[in-house]
């Protein structure tokens, strides 16, 4: 318990990857919240990345944590765009109402 | 001991607020756990020794991905449609499902960390921290990634540049009735339809119509 390993940090990662998941599921009124859960799954997959960097003594894992980062960023700027125009045609975001695709 | 503390208090943290980020009912509250989650992971990562990254965890995601959805969030004025998912009866039937596919997820990926083994034969030495010694974590980050990850990085500038781009064409719209200043019409202007020289009678004044 005391000495905190790689492994205390995947658990964490695997801890927050599945809050996000059941988050994504659960959540059946607020779509932001499940852009939000995504972006908690990403940050779970950062967490992996930089302890295994870190304890691999290898960069290229924090490496791929930037080029992650880079494509939250980009997820979360499209995804509230998307976000933003549909409740400007439609008035509502709640997740049972978006039913345009019938899907 | 210290390192130990640090770990489960900053863990516990985030553990709790990614907890409260998905069963929030207030999206806006929702928004300041996810901040809170984004820092204290930044804050683990400082400890751990990936400086870098925390301090760009903390610029990207606090500073600039939370702030927008905290945007979206007011400008949208969703605080009002409550975020209650175990109230209501229709989405009831999704919570057993999602509880068993998360728990069935979060137990495989024990599993593997259970299972796992450290090879030292897999590490590939090229990229070692170890073999910039005395260089702080930023430098040997830069290092490599201006030169044997200068491709994905340049390719990461592009996705970024198509994101941004996407997003203005996405939300930018054109309204009806606004005033706007029109070049064409400016400099195709003729000064026989701009200008009109009258004869002014006096006692009578001259009548604009426009």
């Amino acid at each position: 318990m005391i000495d905190i390993g790689l492994g205390h940090y995947l658990t964490l990662g695997a801890i927050i990857f599945s809050i996000g998941i059941i988050g994504i599921f659960l959540n059946r009124k607020n779509i932001i919240v499940i852009l939000m859960s995504i972006e908690l799954i990403l940050l779970a997959v950062n967490i992996n990345l930089v302890a295994f960097s870190i304890y691999l003594d290898d960069l290229a894992g924090q490496v791929f944590t930037l080029f992650i980062l880079t494509v939250a960023a980009a997820e979360a700027a499209i995804g509230l765009a998307i976000i933003v125009v549909y409740f400007r045609n439609s008035g509502t975001i709640r997740v049972e109402e978006i039913d345009k695709l019938k899907g | 001991m210290a390192h130990a503390i640090f770990f489960y208090v900053f863990s516990t943290i985030a553990i709790v607020s990614a907890i409260m980020v998905t069963a929030s009912k207030n999206t806006v509250h929702s928004v300041f756990f996810l901040i809170l989650d984004f820092i204290s992971v930044s804050c683990l990562f400082i400890m751990i020794g990936a400086e870098f990254l925390g301090m760009i965890m903390l610029i990207v995601y606090v500073g600039a991905v939370a702030v927008l959805f905290l945007f979206v969030v007011m400008m949208l004025n969703v605080a009002q449609q409550k975020n209650q998912w175990f109230l209501s009866s229709q989405s009831s039937r999704h919570i057993p499902m999602g509880l068993i596919i998360g728990t069935i997820i979060f137990f495989e990926l024990i599993i593997v960390i259970g299972g796992w083994k450290y090879k030292p034969e897999l590490l590939d030495k090229k990229n070692s921290i170890s073999s910039f010694e005395g260089i702080s974590n930023t430098h040997s980050l830069g290092q490599i990634l201006y030169t044997d990850y200068i491709h994905i990085f340049q390719i990461s500038g592009m996705v970024l540049l198509v994101a941004m781009i996407g997003a203005i064409v996405l939300t930018f719209r054109q309204r009806e009735g606004v005033k706007k200043q029109s070049y064409i019409k400016q400099i195709s202007r003729e000064r026989s339809e701009g200008v009109e020289v009258l004869e002014v009678q006096s006692n009578k004044g001259v009548k604009i119509d426009d």
